[in-house]
């Protein structure tokens, strides 16, 4: 059984990507219950695996793909994280799109390579080495280009050739990458499984200028999905997805699977005591900081509600790179749970930014004026999400910029503070603003385009209680974050396992 | 057990030349059931007891005729069968819209099959030729099949490029046997020293085999001959028949000539593939035709095989080794993959009554599995994981780290990106949701023979173990020597 859960949990998505493209388009209700079976399930697979793993039980499957090469499935502390996080989003995501797509054609396409998306998205966390993790690292790609261009205008054919270019230029890099780290480093296969506290520390100095080397190439092909600063550019192009789409892609799926795969090649390959030594980290922590004020900057420029939330994931994905580079357990602790915490909170603004689309046909910020009253608790959502990402306290954003900080002093990197006041401040200056339209300005004129008229709820049911489900996440994620059930219990966990001598 | 396998298909030739058209019908499946099970028995009975001689009518080389099945020759033979059994069963379907055309189709099958196995079983190079000449002629008369105007001209530029090919091979044969007395491969090998008789027999070979196998510069007849033939057609070709050609070419490199073969001649086998990697993306991504798409995207693919020769060639036995299985998984997963695209593709046009790629809008509402079967065989082309082509292209890319040849390592990531640019051209226009004209429904058949064939390519990227474990069963392994 040890052996075979990391199986199942991949299979439920996998399986079910498979039926949906084999049910006819027409048979609605079986793939909606298809689809909420699934992640019903894999919640619980996970669930299971979670308490294993406090417990110290290993679950791993292995299978020799060639020859010293094996496919491995494993499950530690920090894939569970990963995996929480994807299948909870991903039940919350599958209900929003259902609402959000009802009545549109080619459904059957869509929730195929959406729960193909979800079973990399898995692979990725589960994978036990970096052969593994480059196979659904590509994976990603392949299901996430039909998603982005899923409705097949020639703005999103356009987008779609865009996010090509750069994810599978990442790609290739990433192969690039991992090859040179079998070729040169690794002669054995055991150097490049991920481990707690790292493998590479044994490696002799003169083999260290290569591994600097690998570092950086490996950096680069997963900071194109991680969108660090220059190699952000397709993340904004890619806003045409559908708003479930954006959600699940600037949630769970491609961007943190890049801040994922930093957080590993960090602590479970290189070790980040090791990596410290060889001095790569610090280089990261600017490229990543330069990233947090980019985007920011650029968030601040942006009309569109959706093209500023793309921004601000630029942005915030960074924090995660950022806390991986602080040496010491206090700033791990910080980068691992914004993992989490960025997910459910940008999650919740994205659903928000399509609640605002589909109900009112509000795209422009300056449109947002008086929605508050319209739309009361999606824009409490939004509220509660922005505050979140401002840093505000007790969200869940607070929680992790305060042990970013923390444990910037402890690795004395105190420039770090002025990045994350300064981030701070822009993020208040991004987010203020579509606050204040929300709650303080009136409407005058009618909605843009106004699609779902005020029935019981502000909008169509099944578009309004995941978005309401991730708002009180995100702030039961602040507010009881001492819970031993918290992300921060068990990020804790994590960097208590990855600093064990 | 061995001969059994040319004499099947030859047989069934016959069969199918003499029957009236309905019995000859009927014949196709039983025959196609003998041949793989033959395949298999064949294999199951390599992995028990090793690799086989067998001498025809008891004659001993160097007189006689010899056959030699190891674990190369029977991973091939397999991949034979099963490849032509698919497009055999979409060949049924496909040409009931022909019907003079099929008169001839399964006599030309049959005899292209017995051509193939008698390549892969030959022990010397005599056999080698006689093979080489029934595939060529049978080959271009499938070609021809489609008697229009533009085909038959690639049908006879194929056919000269053909007999040139067989000529120049010929030549280099009767060189290394006026030289040395024997044809036969095992005793060549021991024999063929490094002095100009050997060597300019084996570049007039080589010549010739580069030719057949359409190896750039010499791609030029590919791409028409490929893109104008019947789909099943072009499927047999891409997947088979360009590769028996290589499998000669290899033999020659590393087996019969190896102590003859210099590592800078290696090294320009590696430019000419590169070459051939770059010129065929470029052309696949200009092309407005679909079909040509895929023909010249065999040029592209077929320059990766030519990587075998730097990369295996004056270096490290293990780095040789590398290169060794990494070109067999590409030659198998390229079968795969390639065959599974032509018969995509020949479904798709089939559907929508063109082939111009712009049009090809509405195309993923009607025919959805054979869009698929196009979209997993072209993974496996890209070299994505999880793949045969991608356990293939790993492979070859821990050979070039492990000899330190970074110049082909960058070709082969290069030349990945180069594929994705032009497979993604027909993704694109796939997700266009407005058709520009009717689209008809195909026949199941045709879209799931294509299915079966890609899911084989995804399919070997966890099942590499099973060619590789063959692979071992084999006296032909790359010898690292090559005097510099």
């Amino acid at each position: 059984m040890t052996t075979l859960l990391p199986v199942f949990v991949l299979a439920t998505s996998l399986i079910t990507a498979v039926l949906i493209f084999v049910l006819p388009e027409r048979h609605i209700r079986l793939r909606i219950g298809l689809n909420l079976t699934a992640a019903l399930l894999k919640i619980v697979l996970v669930a299971v695996m979670v308490a294993g793993i406090a417990n110290q039980v290993d679950y791993e499957f292995r299978y020799e793909l060639l020859p010293g090469i094996d496919l491995i499935l494993r499950a530690d502390a920090l894939s569970m994280l990963f995996a929480g996080l994807s299948s909870v989003l991903w039940l919350f995501t599958t209900v929003y799109a259902i609402g959000y797509l009802e009545g549109a054609p080619n459904r059957s396409r869509f929730f195929g390579f959406f729960s193909l998306c979800v079973a990399s998205t898995m692979g990725i966390a589960l994978a036990g080495n970096l052969f593994t993790f480059l196979i659904f690292f590509e994976l990603l790609t392949l299901s996430t280009y039909p998603l982005v261009v899923h409705r097949g205008t020639e703005e999103s054919l356009k987008a779609g050739r865009t996010y090509l270019q750069y994810t599978l230029g990442g790609g290739a890099v990433l192969l690039v990458g991992v090859a040179l780290m079998y070729g040169l480093v690794d002669q054995t296969g055991s150097m490049t499984e991920f481990a707690e506290t790292g493998t590479l520390a044994a490696i002799p100095s003169e083999q260290h200028f290569t591994l600097a080397v690998i570092f950086f190439v490996l950096i680069a092909g997963l900071g194109v999905k991680a969108a660090l600063v220059p190699l952000h550019g397709w993340l904004p192009i890619a806003m045409v997805a559908p708003a479930p789409v954006s959600a699940l892609l600037h949630a769970v799926a491609v961007v943190k699977a890049g801040a994922f795969g930093i957080v590993r090649v960090i602590y479970n390959i290189y070790g980040v005591e090791f990596a410290w030594q060889l001095g790569v980290l610090l280089p990261l922590a600017i490229l990543a900081s330069i990233t947090i004020i980019w985007g920011s900057l650029r968030a601040l420029q942006q009309v569109e509600v959706k093209k500023r939330l793309a921004y601000s994931t630029v942005s915030q994905v960074s924090y995660i790179a950022l806390g991986a580079c602080l040496f010491g357990p206090v700033g791990t602790i910080g980068g691992i749970v914004h993992l989490l915490h960025q997910g459910i909170m940008k999650v919740t603004l994205f659903f928000c930014a399509g609640n605002y689309a589909e109900t009112l046909g509000i795209h422009k910020i300056k449109d947002l004026d008086g929605a508050g009253a319209r739309m009361p608790l999606t824009s409490i959502a939004f509220t509660l999400g922005a505050f979140g990402m401002i840093g505000v306290p007790p969200l869940a954003g607070f929680i992790s910029k305060w042990y970013l900080g923390i444990g910037a002093l402890d690795a004395g990197m105190s420039w770090v503070i002025g990045v994350l006041i300064l981030s701070s401040m822009l993020n208040a200056g991004y987010f203020l603003p579509i606050v204040y339209r929300l709650w303080f300005k009136s409407r005058r004129e009618p909605w843009p385009d106004e699609h779902i008229p005020r029935g019981r709820f502000e909008t169509h049911g099944l578009l309004l209680w995941p978005t309401v489900a991730t708002a009180v996440f995100s702030l039961a994620a602040g507010l009881f974050a001492a819970h031993a059930w918290s992300p921060l219990s068990w990020s804790s966990l994590i960097a208590f396992r990855e600093y064990l001598p | 057990m061995t001969p059994i396998l040319l004499i099947i298909p030859l047989a069934f030739a016959i069969l199918t030349l003499l029957l009236p058209r309905n019995w000859a019908r009927a014949t196709i499946i039983p025959g196609l059931v003998l041949q793989v099970g033959a395949a298999v028995l064949l294999c199951i009975q390599i992995y028990h007891d090793g690799p086989q001689d067998y001498a025809l009518g008891d004659w001993q080389a160097p007189l006689g005729i010899s056959l030699i099945a190891d674990g190369f020759s029977v991973t091939l033979l397999a991949l034979t069968s099963l490849v032509a059994a698919l497009c055999a069963v979409y060949a049924q379907y496909f040409l009931t819209r022909y019907p003079r055309e099929q008169r001839y189709f399964w006599p030309l099958f049959w005899f292209l099959l017995a051509a193939l196995n008698g390549i892969w079983l030959a022990g010397d190079l005599f056999n080698l030729y006689v093979g080489l000449e029934l595939l060529g002629l049978s080959a271009v008369g499938m070609v021809a099949l489609t008697a229009e105007k533009t085909t038959l001209k690639a049908a006879l530029d194929y056919l000269y490029a053909a007999l040139f090919g067989s000529l120049a091979y010929l030549a280099g044969v009767a060189l290394l046997y006026g030289a040395y007395g024997t044809l036969s491969i095992v005793q060549l090998s021991e024999m063929a020293a490094a002095n100009p008789t050997t060597q300019v027999a084996l570049g007039l070979m080589t010549v010739g085999l580069l030719l057949k196998t359409a190896i750039f510069p010499l791609h030029y007849w590919l791409p028409p001959a490929h893109g104008g033939a019947l789909a099943p057609v072009s499927a047999l070709l891409s997947a088979l028949v360009v590769k028996a050609s290589f499998y000669i070419l290899a033999l020659l490199w590393l087996d019969v000539g190896a102590l003859a073969v210099t590592v800078n001649a290696a090294q320009a086998m590696g430019f000419l593939g590169a070459g051939a990697i770059f010129w065929g993306s470029w052309q696949a991504f200009q092309t407005r035709q679909i079909k040509m798409l895929v023909a010249y995207s065999t040029v592209a693919q077929l320059g990766y095989l030519m990587l075998l020769f730097p990369l295996a060639i004056g270096v490290s036995e293990a780095a040789a080794h590398l290169a060794w299985q990494g070109t067999v998984l590409h030659l198998l997963a390229h079968a795969f993959a390639k065959a599974a695209m032509f018969l995509a593709v020949g479904t798709l046009v089939l559907a929508l009554g063109h082939g111009r790629i712009n049009d090809f809008g509405g195309v993923s509402q009607r025919n959805p599995v054979a869009l698929f079967a196009f979209g997993l065989s072209a993974v496996s082309l890209m070299g994505l994981p999880p793949s045969g082509g991608f356990n293939a292209k790993w492979l070859l890319l821990q050979s070039a780290i492990a000899s330190g040849q970074w110049h082909w390592f960058v070709v082969m990531v290069i030349g990945g990106l180069l594929t994705a640019a032009y497979v993604f051209r027909v993704f694109r226009v796939s997700f266009v949701q407005t058709a520009k004209h009717d689209i008809q429904e195909t026949h199941p058949a045709l879209q799931f023979s294509a299915l079966a064939l890609a899911l084989m390519a995804i399919g070997l990227g966890f099942a590499s173990e099973i060619p590789m474990s063959f692979m071992n069963l084999t006296d032909f392994t790359p010898s690292p020597g090559g005097s510099p």
